[in-house]
């Protein structure tokens, strides 16, 4: 008898999470074909519908109101109770601010192993292949997922969202979801974002900056080249971090992403959690002094260069020719 | 309130990382362990608590070479119990281990409150921070940039992908996975944690075999294809900024 792929989609404020669509595609690489099933997991309240490009072969729509956005206790108890009585042969969860919250909890409660910052799976000869991003993507992990069930925790890069896409709807299956009184965990609101700060996801230019630009006062010096360009400055986590940019310019895992035409990486080291906010860049340009900097496996052009030697000289060359 | 700060030590990336010989592994025998700088942010957090509204903060920390350095150092921020769980520690000691392991010590100690790095690089298996609550029976979220205190229960700011943040209120206790605090860590100076290393007591716990159940096998371990996709330019950074005017000229940026 053929296995199940199990899917956890995430969605966020009524909008199913492109990342999901990521999950399906994983879940079909995993799956034997013509043997094995792929299924979506999705919670919610009044989302039934929210699923319905997902390729999988089946859609398990849990309903409640609890359910209606993201709880890291409410999801543990609904997808425990799920995964006990499947028993697939994966369980593949985002590795998110929504599913890195739950995957390990569940990971110790049911004593099934997990595997995070995963790219990519594959199946060969009955067995699933993982490749993981470890020491922030310095190195790339190989190895087996154990059975009978193993949990996953996968982040962007391996799959691109449309392989996981299709028109016609999955079969859907609801579930019944477990008494949900007493939560420990309860979401108060969602804070709305600064207003009055420009939106990075719209802008065509980002020269943006990592710890390599070592202190608050050099950032004048990425502003200085952002404007010679018509760009604007946004940031790895490091940098708003220290209060050196507003979280309104952060690019990655809990910030934005971005698409820009042209995408300059300064002393940006590219670490997963940075690199899936900008990967899609049309153009990146990476300057790091580490030669063995995970940025350069995304950008298109590399300088092994200080960016405090560089950035004076390219503003300047680049105001010279724009007023050539 | 008692709060506990697990501390992880992981190694230096700005090092040169090494695969040792059996090709799944990394041969750490010469690289630099330091603080996981996300339990560093934890540590602040913690720290920014005790000055607001007053706290027993406790860092742990699992005894490995420079171990003593990491909760001494805590001490001098302002740290008040500095605990260290003694054992030879295993290469196997992942994640899953780490989370028994400090769970076990971490009941005896009966915080409201654990705060713990919200990720480390090194953590194939997933972060620490869920599998402690797991293992504590306490509710947990993580991504948490922000944190204050209520009768029972805590708020904290957790952030959710693309910018967007949400308050998040849990029974206490807790685990809260930090993935920033709500200030820069705080500096300390060289003097205060040798002053610490004086004064500061340090208690040892001798730590059960560690269980490292719960994380797959890796059978090879090897480094991305760098600089096979950027394609490299050499020269100062006079050279280097001609090229970039060229390629911005080329691609219609200027």
């Amino acid at each position: 008898m053929g296995h199940e792929i199990l899917i956890v989609a995430e969605h966020l404020r009524g909008q199913l999470r492109e990342l999901s669509y990521t999950l399906a595609a994983a879940a079909r690489a995993a799956a034997r074909p013509d043997e094995d099933r792929t299924t979506a997991a999705l919670l919610g309240h009044g989302v039934e519908g929210l699923a319905n490009e997902l390729d999988v072969d089946q859609l398990l729509y849990v309903e409640h109101p609890a359910l209606e956005e993201f709880t890291s206790d409410a999801y543990s108890r609904v997808l425990a109770g799920l995964i006990e009585e499947r028993r697939p042969r994966a369980v593949l969860f985002g590795d998110t601010t929504i599913g890195a919250d739950v995957a390990g909890g569940l990971s110790m409660r049911l004593g099934l192993p997990l595997v995070s910052s995963c790219l990519s799976l594959r199946q060969a000869e009955g067995q699933i292949h993982f490749v993981s991003k470890v020491y922030a993507g310095k190195i790339l992990a190989e190895g087996e997922l154990p059975a009978p069930t193993a949990l996953v925790a996968m982040i962007p890069g391996g799959y691109r969202p449309e392989q996981g896409r299709r028109t016609n709807p999955p079969a859907l299956e609801r579930v019944t979801p477990p008494a949900l009184e007493g939560l420990r965990v309860r979401l108060k609101g969602y804070a709305e974002p600064e207003a009055g700060d420009v939106d990075i996801s719209r802008e065509a230019i980002l020269v943006s900056v990592g710890r390599g630009i070592q202190r608050q006062e050099n950032i004048e010096l990425a502003q200085e080249l952002a404007e010679a360009l018509g760009g604007t400055v946004s940031g790895s986590r490091p940098v708003v971090d220290q209060g050196w940019l507003p979280s309104t310019r952060l690019v990655g895992k809990s910030g934005k992403t971005v698409k820009p035409k042209l995408y300059l990486a300064l002393g940006i080291s590219g670490a997963p959690e940075h690199a899936e906010g900008m990967s899609e860049s049309e153009l990146i340009i990476a300057v790091n002094t580490d030669p063995s900097a995970p940025i350069f496996g995304v950008a298109r052009y590399g300088a092994q260069l200080d960016v405090l030697d560089l950035l004076p000289v390219l503003s300047e060359k680049v105001r010279e020719a724009k007023a050539a | 309130m008692k709060i506990v700060v697990p501390l992880k030590l992981v190694p230096d990336l700005v090092e040169e990382l090494e695969i040792a010989a059996s090709g799944a592994e990394l041969d750490t025998s010469f690289s630099r362990l330091l603080l996981n700088e996300f339990d560093e942010h934890a540590l602040e957090q913690a720290l920014l608590l005790k000055e607001r509204s007053g706290a027993e903060v406790t860092a742990l920390t699992a005894g490995i070479e420079g171990a003593d350095e990491v909760l001494y150092n805590a001490a001098a921020k302002g740290a008040d119990r500095l605990v260290k769980l003694s054992l030879d520690f295993p290469k196997s000691t992942n994640s899953h281990a780490m989370a028994r392991l400090y769970g076990t010590a971490i009941r005896d100690l009966g915080p409201d409150l654990v705060l713990v790095g919200v990720q480390a690089h090194d953590s194939l298996d997933g972060p620490i921070g869920p599998m402690l609550a797991e293992v504590l029976g306490m509710p947990y979220v993580g991504y948490v940039a922000g944190l204050r205190l209520g009768d029972g229960c805590c708020v904290a700011k957790k952030e959710y992908p693309g910018g967007v943040t949400a308050e998040v209120e849990l029974d206490l206790p807790a685990v809260l996975g930090i993935q920033a605090a709500e200030q820069p860590p705080r500096y300390v100076a060289i003097s205060r944690v040798r002053l610490a290393m004086k004064e500061a007591s340090l208690e040892q716990q001798v730590a059960p075999e560690p269980n490292p159940g719960g994380a797959a096998a890796v059978c090879r371990m090897y480094k991305p294809e760098t600089g096979q996709r950027a394609s490299m330019i050499e020269g100062d950074e006079g050279t280097v900024a001609g090229k970039l005017l060229e390629i911005f000229r080329e691609q219609g940026l200027l």
